[in-house]
């Protein structure tokens, strides 16, 4: 038990091993799959990122944003404008420049949205998600209109071999941006300024009483959700090579939501089974589609259905998502591992056997007490 | 000069539908504290079978009623099955419940009739009126829409003012339990709010129609400037809801010719900010004092 104590009690330390170790898992899952699968390993790169964000927002501080989308649409044109020619920057300097984008465009949204609850902030990020694309047509020769902008496809450095497939490079890419946001996201929420969100959150009264200053604290809250939306729209447009006004439709901040509240808001592992349904929901519905032999307006429009009933169902039956039906099902399984575990422990063992059922214990109520149950 | 009166006609025009979906959230905020984002695309479907009907042969009269009437049913069945369970929950889950409405909704039109736009007769000619030499950007058809949406609105006032049914759906929205304590069917009120609201809203939907085109998605701008000049009277004012539409209608017609139509939905955000930045009650709202 000794050294995994001290993984126990450094935040930092404990997030770098997540990363490092998901870093490893990905590369060689990754290296195993086929260009289509690497490709759904990109898409859900850079879903995570933007789920990642939206669930520590709504989770964490209890804010919500239908505005995600069109962040990604930040992100993604600006990457492909640094990425194309008068700029000419490489892939990872621009992404770093899509989200500084998108910061500061957040941080004004983020002020005003501060300001506003329920309904209002719902209906005023629904206003942002459907007017920002539209600029596009305002400026034609700059931000190229309906058609949008071409990105170039990303270049894999020379070490990994001329024959290195793009897909896999761009799943790096992808993951890699995820993973970053593992890491900021995890910190900040096992920080200070996590626990004066989900502070926040619960009572804001209390809060600023306590010396919060709430419309700080949501502020900083939305703009970090927007980064990690606008890294997400720069991979979109890293790994589909386009930005253009008709990937950000006011349905895909929708989808976004969605696969947020499946997975189980406030939960960064939530937000990973979110961002699976994302990528992998529409072929099933294709395929479903298919061996039933449905039109295609049908199949076109199944994977939104299910998006809305999940939308519907979530709020009436099961607010928890995903991860809340996994983490129920982890904490009713418990109990009996733990009992036969002491039962089968010899007496000088018995202790240690003890003290790792308290320690899991303590760790899953931290675990609750990052997630809270905000869907409710 | 001429193209500011013409923006000017044109708005009110524009401004009477917005009044039309500001009316549909305002009645279902003051009966149940929902903000229906539902709502457009409710009227969306309504406007399709609407479409429906006219294209087998009936006329546009039928397809107006039928459209009112799939309102009134669609609205009552929405609170009585799936607005009813979180009336009372947080404000969060009723956005993502009508949130995921609006999804669903578009999803099984999208199935039903293609996401391709298809065009929608206008009840009365399309050519502008001719004053001295020239034509105005105003047609027989808004007119049609302004007394319509007037025609409404004085409707609803007179069913809340003036009848005992009207008393009880307000008794109902402002005191449930002093209501139901007297007699009141709190349950069926509100439920009869959400269909009236419904109605009123899949008006809107078939007189703006023809201007748009009839798509899943067509109608996403329209609901939320609608919510906006809903928030602008107050969200909980009829009178403001017209007010709100109307004046939001001229706002953005301007915005619109001479800056661009791209514009409209980021300038009907600046606005919404800007009126709860400085007037978060709205400019008629009755209530003293809330949260915004």
């Amino acid at each position: 038990m000794k050294p995994l104590a001290v993984f126990r009690g450094s935040t930092l330390l404990r997030s770098l091993a997540i990363v490092v170790v998901a870093g490893v898992v990905l590369l060689l899952v990754s290296d195993s799959l086929s260009s289509y699968r690497n490709l759904q390993l990109a898409y859900g790169g850079y879903y995570f990122c933007v789920l990642a964000g939206l669930t520590v927002l709504a989770g964490s501080s209890g804010q919500i944003s239908l505005g995600q989308g069109a962040f990604m649409a930040v992100g993604a044109y600006t990457f492909s404008k640094l990425n194309a020619t008068p700029v000419a920057w490489s892939v990872f300097p621009s992404l770093v420049g899509a989200v500084v984008a998108t910061v500061l465009i957040g941080i004004p949204v983020g002020a005003a949205a501060s300001r506003l609850r329920g309904p209002y902030l719902a209906g005023a990020t629904l206003a942002f998600a459907v007017g920002l694309p539209a600029l596009a047509d305002k400026f034609p020769a700059f931000l190229g209109g309906e058609n949008g902008l071409i990105v170039n496809p990303p270049t894999s450095p020379s070490w990994l071999g001329s024959s290195f497939p793009l897909e896999r490079w761009e799943a790096w890419i992808a993951c890699g941006g995820a993973l970053v946001v593992v890491f900021v996201l995890y910190n900040l929420t096992h920080s200070a300024v996590g626990r004066s969100w989900r502070a926040v959150r619960d009572d804001e009264i209390a809060a600023s009483l306590s010396g919060l200053r709430v419309g700080r604290r949501q502020t900083l809250a939305f703009v970090v959700s927007a980064a990690c939306a606008g890294l997400g729209g720069g991979l979109l447009a890293v790994v589909t090579q386009i930005a253009s006004p008709g990937a950000f439709p006011l349905q895909l901040s929708l989808t976004l939501l969605a696969g947020a509240v499946i997975g189980g808001l406030g939960s960064l592992v939530g937000a990973l089974w979110g961002a699976a349904v994302l990528v992998f929901l529409p072929n099933w519905t294709t395929d479903l589609a298919n061996s039933f032999s449905l039109s295609g307006n049908v199949s076109h429009n199944l994977p939104i259905a299910i998006y809305g009933l999940v939308l519907i169902a979530a709020m009436l039956v099961w607010p928890s998502g995903i991860q809340g039906g996994v983490r129920a099902a982890g904490s009713a399984l418990r109990p009996a591992i733990a009992g036969r575990g002491r039962r089968a422990a010899a007496s000088p063992e018995a202790e240690a056997g003890l003290g790792a059922g308290a320690g899991a214990g303590a760790g899953a109520s931290e675990d609750e007490e990052v997630t809270g149950e905000r869907a409710r | 000069m001429t193209k500011f009166i013409d923006l000017t006609l044109s708005g009110i025009s524009s401004g009477a539908i917005y009044a039309a979906v500001a009316l549909a959230l305002v009645l279902i905020w003051r009966s149940t504290r929902v903000v229906n984002f539902a709502q457009g695309a409710m009227l969306m479907f309504t406007t399709f079978i609407a479409s429906a009907v006219i294209t087998s042969g009936g006329s546009y009269v039928l397809g107006f009623a039928v459209a009112l009437a799939a309102g009134f049913v669609l609205g009552a069945l929405v609170e009585r099955t799936v607005v009813r369970p979180v009336e009372n929950a947080r404000p969060l889950n009723a956005v993502i419940l009508t949130l995921g409405l609006y999804t669903l909704i578009v999803a099984i039109a999208g199935m039903i009739w293609g996401n391709t736009p298809r065009s929608f007769p206008a009840a009365f000619s399309l050519r502008g009126y001719k004053v001295g030499g020239t034509t105005l950007l105003f047609t027989p058809n808004d007119t049609f829409i302004v007394l319509v949406v007037i025609a409404v609105a004085a409707a609803l006032a007179f069913l809340f003012r003036g009848t005992s049914l009207g008393l009880r759906m307000r008794g109902a929205a402002f005191a449930p339990e002093v209501a139901r304590l007297l007699g009141v069917r709190v349950g069926r009120m509100l439920t009869l709010g959400w269909a009236l609201a419904a109605t009123v809203g899949s008006l809107a939907g078939v007189l703006v129609a023809p201007s748009v085109f009839l798509g899943p998605n067509s109608f996403d701008p329209i609901l939320i400037i609608g919510f906006v000049a809903a928030v602008l009277g107050g969200l909980d004012s009829p009178p403001g809801a017209v007010v709100g539409g109307i004046v939001l209608g001229l706002a953005l017609s301007y915005v619109s010719g001479y800056e661009g139509s791209s514009l409209v939905p980021l300038a009907a955000l600046v606005i919404l900010v800007i009126v709860l930045m400085f007037r978060p009650t709205g400019l008629f709202s009755a209530t003293k004092e809330r949260r915004v």
